[in-house]
Parts: C-alpha cells; sequence; structure tokens
C-alpha cells in the first residue's frame, strides 16, 4: 500500500475493514507525514507514542470483530479540547503546561468509537482570531501558496491547525471549534470541508469555554462524506452539557448522496458586499447553477439585519469572554506571577498570560458589560441577534437552506491584516450570522481562485436539518470535482 | 462614545489585567476604533424586540440533586501552581 495518507477516511476505514492495511501501518504513515511537516506548525503537541498504542489496541479489535464506527482511523484534536493526561493550552500561554484529569465529552465519543489521537492541534489563542496568528505558539503556515509564490499564508482561524492538518493530509480528520467561523472560513482558506452544527448537537463539556452561546464543536475533514462520519461519533445528548440538545443523534452519512431535487434554495441579496472579490461572486453564481442542475429551486431572499451581524458579535462573543476567561486567576491551575498582594498575582499573571486579541476583546466585554453601558451595548445587541435570528426563520418559510460563499476572499498573507482588528473581524462576515442564530452550515471547497487558491462556498439549514446540509454539500462538492491538493513544500 | 485612557484604567481594574503606564493611551485608541464600529447598531429598530438570550429555545434541564462526581482531592489539585497538605496556597487575604 503506496500513500496511506493520501486516502480519504472513508477509504481508510473500508480498508482497515477488508485488512488491507492495519491501523499500526496507517497510524505509522500518519505519525511520519506530521514529523516530516513542522514547518507547517499545525500541532502543538505530537503525541505518536500514544497515537501507536491507541492503533495497536484498534487491531486487535478489528481482528475480534469489535470495531467501532472509527476503529483504528488517526485523527488530530484542537488544543480547546481537553484530554486527560495530554497537556491542553487553548492556544495560550496562561494555561501553562495544563494537564486535564478528564476528558472532553466530544473526545471521548471518538475514543469510545475507536479513533486515534496523533496529537493536539494549533488554533488561534482561546479561538480568538481568524488567522491562527494569536497563538501563543506562533500561527499555522497554510500548506497552500499562490501560484509562482513562496509567501507564507494563513490557513484561517481559529482551527488553523485543524484545517492545514487536513489539507497536508497529515490527519485523517480533525476537531475543531466555530464560535463566529472558526471551521468555515478555515476549511474555505485550505480546500477542506468543514461542518459547524446546530447550537448543542455538540456537547461543549470539557471544551474551552469563549463564547459560550455561540461556541460549537464540528469536523474538518477531506470531503463532505467524511465529516459526516466524524460528526456522527462527535455529536449526541451529553447530560454533563445543559445547552446539550436532548435529541436522537442520526447516522449523518446516510445523507450524503441523498438527492435534492425539488429543494428550494435561498440566495440571500445581502450578502453581495461591496468589495467582495468578484471571483467569489463568479464562484457564487457557479454554486447556484450546480444545485439548479442538481433540481433545486433558486429564489432570492432577504436577510435584512446581516449587516448588523459583526457589531453583534464583537459585543456578544467578548461579553461572555470576559466572563468565561475570569477563571484565569493564577490560583487553580496554569500560570502564576508572584506579586506583593492578591490583587497584582491576579493582574500581573493575567497581564503576562493572555495574549493581546485576547487582552483586547476581555477589556471590550468588561466594558460593555459594566454599569451604565449594559443596556446601552450589550442588551443592544441582544436585540439585534434577536433580530438577525428573526430574519433567518422568516426565510425558512420560503425556503429550505442557504447558498452562501463562505469567507469574502482566498487565504491571505501572514502578518497582512493584524495590524487592524476590524478588517480582520471583516472575515467572518458570511459566517457569524449562522452562530448568532444557532444555525447548522456546511463549507466546501468550489474552485480555485485566479492565484490558484481554494475558495469555499457555505450552505446554512434550518436548525437539526444537518441532513439538508450534508445531501447539498455532496452535491456541491461532486459538481465542482474539487481535487486539487496543495504542492508539497514543506 | 469615545473611550480614553481614564476609562480603559477602569475597565482593566475590572478586568483584573495590568496594563503598562504608557500603552493606555494606545489602547484607548484600538478600542474607540473599534466602538465606533460597533455603533451603527443604534441604526436597527429594536423597539419591543425581547432579547435573545440562548442560541436555541431551550428550558434548563432538571437533574436529582445528588453528588455525581467528588473526594478526588488529588485530580483538582493537580495542575495547581502551588499546593501545601491537600490545599490550594494563594497569596494572604486576611491581614
Amino acid at each position: 500500500v503506496s500513500d496511506l495518507t493520501g486516502l480519504t477516511l472513508a477509504a481508510a476505514l473500508d480498508g482497515l475493514k477488508t485488512r488491507r492495511f492495519s491501523s499500526a501501518e496507517l497510524t505509522a504513515a500518519h505519525v511520519a507525514a506530521m514529523e516530516q511537516a513542522r514547518s507547517l506548525n499545525a500541532f502543538v503537541l505530537e503525541t505518536p507514542e500514544t497515537a501507536m498504542a491507541m492503533a495497536k489496541a484498534s487491531d486487535q479489535r478489528i481482528a475480534r470483530g469489535e470495531a467501532g464506527r472509527l476503529e483504528g482511523a488517526p485523527l488530530g484534536i484542537k488544543d480547546l479540547f481537553c484530554t486527560r493526561g495530554v497537556r491542553s493550552t487553548a492556544g495560550s500561554r496562561i494555561l501553562g503546561e495544563f494537564t486535564p484529569t478528564y476528558e472532553s465529552t466530544v473526545t471521548a465519543n471518538l475514543w469510545r468509537d475507536g479513533a486515534v489521537m496523533l496529537g493536539k492541534l494549533n488554533m488561534d489563542e482561546f479561538a480568538m482570531g481568524s488567522s491562527n496568528e494569536t497563538s501563543a505558539f506562533g500561527p499555522v503556515i497554510n500548506p497552500w501558496r499562490s501560484r509562482n509564490s513562496n509567501q507564507a499564508l494563513t490557513p484561517g482561524g481559529s482551527s488553523g491547525g485543524s484545517a492545514a492538518a487536513v489539507a497536508a493530509g497529515l490527519v485523517l480528520g480533525a476537531t475543531a471549534t466555530d464560535t463566529g467561523g472558526s471551521i468555515r472560513q478555515p476549511a474555505a482558506f485550505t480546500g477542506t470541508v468543514g461542518v459547524k452544527p446546530t447550537y448543542g448537537r455538540c456537547s461543549r463539556w470539557g471544551v474551552v469555554a469563549f463564547a459560550s452561546s455561540l461556541d460549537q464543536a464540528g469536523p474538518l475533514a477531506k470531503t463532505v462524506e467524511d465529516a459526516a462520519i466524524l460528526l456522527t461519533s462527535m455529536s449526541g445528548h451529553d447530560p454533563k452539557d445543559s445547552t446539550s440538545l436532548p435529541v436522537e443523534r442520526p447516522d449523518f452519512s446516510g445523507s450524503v448522496g441523498a438527492s435534492v431535487k425539488g429543494l428550494r434554495i435561498g440566495v440571500p441579496k445581502e450578502y453581495r458586499v461591496d468589495g467582495m472579490a468578484a471571483e467569489i461572486e463568479t464562484l457564487w453564481s457557479r454554486g447556484v447553477d450546480w444545485l439548479k442542475d442538481a433540481g433545486c429551486e433558486i429564489v432570492e431572499v432577504s436577510l435584512p439585519h446581516t449587516h448588523y451581524a459583526l457589531p453583534a458579535y464583537y459585543i456578544i462573543a467578548p461579553a461572555e469572554a470576559s466572563s468565561n476567561l475570569a477563571r484565569y486567576d493564577g490560583m487553580r491551575y496554569g500560570l502564576r506571577v508572584d506579586g506583593p498582594t492578591l490583587e497584582d498575582v491576579y493582574e500581573l499573571t493575567r497581564a503576562e498570560g493572555f495574549g493581546e486579541e485576547v487582552k483586547r476583546r476581555i477589556l471590550i466585554g468588561a466594558y460593555v458589560l459594566s454599569a451604565g453601558y449594559y443596556d446601552a451595548y450589550y442588551l443592544k445587541a441582544l436585540k439585534v441577534r434577536r433580530r438577525i435570528a428573526d430574519d433567518f426563520d422568516r426565510a425558512f418559510e420560503k425556503v429550505d437552506a442557504l447558498l452562501t460563499p463562505t469567507a469574502p476572499s482566498a487565504a491571505f498573507g501572514l502578518g497582512e491584516r493584524s495590524a487592524d482588528p476590524v478588517s480582520m473581524y471583516l472575515n467572518d462576515i458570511f459566517t457569524v450570522t449562522v452562530n448568532l442564530a444557532g444555525l447548522p452550515a456546511i463549507s466546501v471547497p468550489g474552485g480555485l481562485s485566479a492565484e490558484g487558491l481554494p475558495l469555499g462556498l457555505q450552505v446554512i439549514g434550518r436548525a437539526l436539518d444537518e441532513a439538508s446540509v450534508f445531501a447539498l454539500g455532496a452535491v456541491i462538492e461532486k459538481a465542482a470535482a474539487f481535487t486539487s491538493a496543495p504542492q508539497r513544500w514543506w | 462614545m469615545a473611550i480614553d485612557a481614564a476609562i480603559v484604567r477602569k475597565v482593566a481594574k475590572l478586568a483584573r489585567i495590568r496594563v503598562a503606564e504608557d500603552r493606555f493611551g494606545p489602547l484607548a485608541r484600538e478600542l474607540s476604533g473599534i466602538l465606533q464600529w460597533i455603533e451603527q447598531l443604534a441604526e436597527v429598530d429594536t423597539e419591543g424586540v425581547a432579547p435573545m438570550t440562548s442560541a436555541v429555545p431551550l428550558t434548563m434541564p432538571m437533574r436529582e440533586d445528588v453528588v455525581t462526581e467528588g473526594g478526588d482531592a488529588a485530580a483538582i489539585l493537580a495542575n495547581a501552581p502551588s499546593v501545601r497538605a491537600g490545599f490550594f496556597v494563594v497569596p494572604k487575604v486576611v491581614e
């Protein structure tokens, strides 16, 4: 068997089941790929010994006929997920060498189904960023480069390590999280598939909190089918998360390949924003044609409050973050910087432990929640959030799903946007509305830009209708026939 | 409303983050830039709109009021920066 790292997750699982190769062989090939790709900086911690031990245990279960759904498949885990006995940092210095004594529900679900852990993946600090440049471990480098250029590009963020590792074939799939676009924008920037499920599908228990009413875990994968397989294992009701939905866990892979004939697809006119690259517009029209060819009916819809989603998000998310991140006080875990008084210890620890973007958001959050500003900012943003959710409700009276671009541009160069926070925030203009409304969405590669970089299309569904999202995603994937891969330079 | 250095000082105190003296001015400018952009929310008519406090309509689930986990001080203390005799050690807070 020549290139085991070139397989999709579905093909690898099939090869394991039919004994064409062992999990030990499959895992060793991925460990080697991971070790040869350190210049991408996708991993913050490699766990090759754990991986090989898990692979051998998987091979024994396969031999006994006790294989789980993901038996023997090597995956990467975003470092926001707590993993028992394995350092978990959330990309921050403030967690130091924090080594959880418990396992997040999502990762526990993966191990229950037989998956193998290759290591922990790099990310923006506390998932706050759109370029992976806020990580305490330095930025991830996108395996993709523009044609005839050696410039280092961002893989997007915050799940940049997850996206880069999948795109470079270092892992068969990865966990990720999405608070404002952190799964879908990296998927678009790296030619991979990313799914943000309905809020409450995946348990948040053991996932380091950023903005609890928006955070949701999901997969990054090579194909729509792989993403469906991963989400089936990751999701499910968890009594340990009070916002986990008490609903049945479907087998999402059953939706891949399902007919979309007769589905009504909305194209929101407000997503045609000023300054959007012409090639994004072209890709969007092509997506419309593909769905028309598959028998969908295209309907123009209006989501009138779209323009206000990002400003509302940049009140709500920092407000929740300033509250969630209050726990990093240097007392119970992580970094402690000593000082003369307790107050000094708090302030010095947090000054040294948090990076600039995280501090900026905590300060904004503390400001909008402080006496005298709460109504004007925080309460106003919650009302605008309702308006945005109502827009979707009205649109879904007329259509079954929405088609939009995932991001307003292709991957950009490292350092190009980090000087201006607002220009960085605008990356999430097409994705953030979905988090505010709690809806499921997928990003699927639709084609290449003029510079040869991947571009993504987004399908947004009704709450709990991942079935349509996967079915439509699979139709786009097939029509786009996106087979490009990054030229290996690392 | 523009944020000045005095407001940054107050908010940094609330957030328990030490800020160097020469950073108050630049931070005030950065945060003002972000807030000016956010202030376009004022254009939205939200008269009579109920604030949305959760992403999905869900009533908080109730469970039996019983201990589910506990009795494992070693696990709780495993990551502490300073531990003595089964306790967290923190700076003195009472004179």
